[in-house]
């Protein structure tokens, strides 16, 4: 078991004859991802790699019985290609672009609601539940089937934290990236939620960073409603006030989101919370044993 | 990206925002002469730095004639004005804004941000205008008062009506309150921005409502649509080695320690500054060298780090997925070749044909040191800049 995505996905690439799109579509191919079409505007009847590109993501869920999307729409048109994606009622659509307008992401928020997506990112990795499906850009081999949910706001350091599991034989059910912008699809309780009610998940490992206070709700949720050991670890530490660490949403503002502050709550809601980096994947064990 | 208090008021006053009058000035000279052009005084001198708290730094200063105001701007012009905002070592201020002094009645606090938890834009304000904000938020939650904003309807009348009611605004000036904050809202979205903070806002001996501060940022994302708020820009007010980076598509913001990093991915980038604190150094910089680690972009890289005189030592964590170590190492040692670097520079490799990069980092000839993971990385660049470690 997994959650959201497992070998049974079928998946769309927007913007298949992009050179990312086409590199990680490749890449997702090579492990095994069901690629079943792409859509690039003005392309349709052309093939890539093997599978049709569509000229409207309607056409391609019609045509492809695709149940899941990924965006890899440069940052102009990425707003509306989530927006075509949801309106063709594709259940799950990943946007990896990064850099889209923040006011773009308010508009495509409130167009959601109500309707039946689900949007990972943008501005993420992506996911993958090891060795059945893998959609977006993280490496495949660093990951491994096995009991540990993981979820992070962050790409390299996501795969810094399964690599520590992996190595000390501890496999994955499935590892998702929010994203690092301020306005984003799934939030670190909605996939908590779901680690939860999914029965091959034994522990979760979340990560998260300065900005915000997804992980101080995330905090509160764990302690109310999950049974399953949970550790994190919260980059950012070291990060000075009112700097944009990179991510739009790794910015400590009003003096807010800051990574004390974070692992305090965490803390107080019975959340083991790695000091190092380092120590990730043994926080987690020290206190689950898989 | 920040603006100017006077550009982020010449920016308000388009959308039919009421501000002072006043002149812009690089010379105290110049100063006299805009005091001269408003008429009568009283008159008040702003440093314009991109920080807040300048009253208190000695940045504001409200005088009655034109010969004080002249002397004011030239106390300020040239000066280290250091604020709560600026760091230890200021900033110095350039230009300073001269304006036509106010009758204040009241003072109020407006702004506008956009809300995570909604994902809404959201009008925030309260009565206790003037204050450090954040301190009445922590304080006296109660007294600040919020409206989030429907991104197809726009800012609602009964919205606007309601915030003016709260902060206790006179029946006359209700109306005015609703336009200014309608027109407040109208000038966010159309120059993406992701913050406007007015602070305060007053209500003039007059009954008028005005903006006697404005602070605008703007949304990085979006400024490829905005040309005008582009041209704003000022170099003076960031770090050389900030613009160099973006020059060169990296993410770079430098702090006080010695060490510099060099990391691929924005949480790994603050993981490794992290971990550089707890193994006892101090990072020199965030830097987040994104995904392709092509040569150009590591030696671009290094070149920034050593940009600053404070770097004893660099780190270098990359983890390589898409993107494979031994090209990332060839990389790292073609820059160290071209930059001919003096100082220690320790290593650390993770992912695909990391095998491969360590041997070409090892067969190159440099003085390059290999570290296995991070704690190791971190250990040793701390020991190779002299630091005592814990």
């Amino acid at each position: 078991m997994s959650i959201l995505v497992n070998k049974e996905t079928k998946v769309i690439t927007q913007g298949i004859t992009g050179s990312h799109g086409l590199f990680h579509t490749v890449a997702a191919m090579e492990y095994g991802t069901e690629v079943v079409g792409g859509v690039t505007p003005g392309k349709a009847g052309t093939m890539v790699e093997g599978v049709p590109v569509f000229n409207t993501v309607a056409d391609a869920v019609h045509e492809t019985g695709a149940n899941a999307s990924v965006i890899y729409v440069p940052p102009p048109f990425a707003a509306d290609a989530i927006m075509e994606a949801v309106d063709a009622e594709i259940p799950l659509v990943i946007c990896i672009t990064e850099g889209i307008p923040v006011l773009d992401m308010v508009k495509v928020k409130h167009y959601m609601r109500g309707k039946k997506t689900r949007l990972i990112g943008p501005n993420c990795p992506g996911i993958i539940t090891p060795g059945e499906c893998k959609i977006g850009i993280m490496p495949g081999y660093i990951h491994t089937p096995g009991p540990v949910g993981v979820v992070s706001r962050s790409g390299t350091l996501t795969y810094e934290a399964v690599w520590q599991l992996t190595t000390r034989e501890v496999g994955q059910t499935t590892c998702i990236g929010l994203g690092g912008d301020p306005v984003n699809g799934t939030n670190f309780i909605d996939v908590l939620a779901l680690f939860e009610k999914d029965p091959a998940t034994e522990a979760v490992l979340m990560i998260g960073e300065i900005g915000g206070t997804a992980e101080d709700e995330a905090a509160r949720f764990i302690r109310d409603n999950m049974t399953k050991p949970v550790a994190a670890f919260i980059a950012g530490q070291t990060a000075p006030p009112g700097k944009r660490m990179g991510h739009a949403g790794a910015i400590i503002s009003g003096g807010k989101g800051t990574a004390a502050e974070k692992i305090a709550t965490l803390e107080e809601c019975g959340v083991k919370v790695a000091k190092s980096p380092a120590d990730m994947a043994e926080t987690l064990l020290s206190i689950y044993k898989p | 990206m920040n603006i100017h208090e006077y550009q982020a008021k010449q920016v308000l006053r388009g959308f039919g925002i009421k501000v002072p009058r006043g002149e812009i000035c690089f010379h105290a000279a110049a100063a006299r002469e805009a005091a001269k052009n408003l008429g009568d005084g009283p008159y008040v001198v702003k440093a314009q730095i991109h920080a807040g708290g300048r009253g208190k730094g000695g940045g504001v200063k409200v005088v009655k004639t034109v010969d004080e105001v002249k002397k004011a701007a030239e106390k300020m012009l040239g000066m280290q004005l250091i604020t709560h905002q600026t760091g230890p070592e200021g900033k110095i201020v350039r230009r300073v804004y001269v304006e036509e002094g106010c009758n204040i009645a009241r003072e109020l606090y407006v702004s506008l941000l956009i809300d995570r938890a909604t994902s809404k834009v959201t009008l925030m304000a309260s009565a206790e205008g003037g204050m450090d904000i954040e301190e009445v938020a922590a304080k006296t939650p109660e007294k600040i008062f919020k409206e989030a904003i429907d991104p197809t309807v726009g800012m609602t009348g009964f919205q606007a009506r309601r915030m003016a009611f709260r902060l206790g605004l006179e029946k006359k000036q209700v109306g005015q309150a609703v336009q200014f904050f309608q027109n407040l809202y109208a000038a966010f979205l159309a120059k993406d921005c992701s913050l406007v903070e007015i602070n305060p806002l007053v209500v003039t001996g007059e009954g008028d409502i005005m903006a006697l501060d404005a602070k605008l940022n703007f949304d990085d994302n979006s400024l490829y649509r905005q040309p005008d708020i582009r041209a704003l820009r000022d170099y003076d007010e960031e770090d050389v080695n900030e613009i160099d980076a973006s020059e060169h598509d990296l993410s770079y913001i430098s702090l006080d320690g010695n060490i510099g990093c060099m990391v691929n991915g924005a949480g790994l980038a603050m993981a490794t500054m992290d971990i550089i604190q707890l193994c006892g150094g101090s990072p020199a910089n965030f830097l987040d060298a994104g995904g392709g680690a092509t040569r150009e972009k590591v030696t671009a890289a290094f070149k920034i780090i050593l940009g600053d005189p404070q770097v004893k030592g660099i780190l270098v964590n990359i983890f390589g997925g898409i993107m494979k170590c031994d090209i990332i190492a060839q990389g790292i040692i073609d820059a160290v070749n071209e930059v001919q670097l003096t100082i220690p520079l320790v290593v650390r490799l993770e992912g695909t044909n990391v095998e491969k990069g360590k041997e070409l980092l090892k067969n190159s000839g440099l003085n390059i040191i290999a570290a296995e993971g991070m704690t190791d990385g971190a250990q040793k660049i701390v020991k190779a800049v002299g630091g005592t470690g814990v």
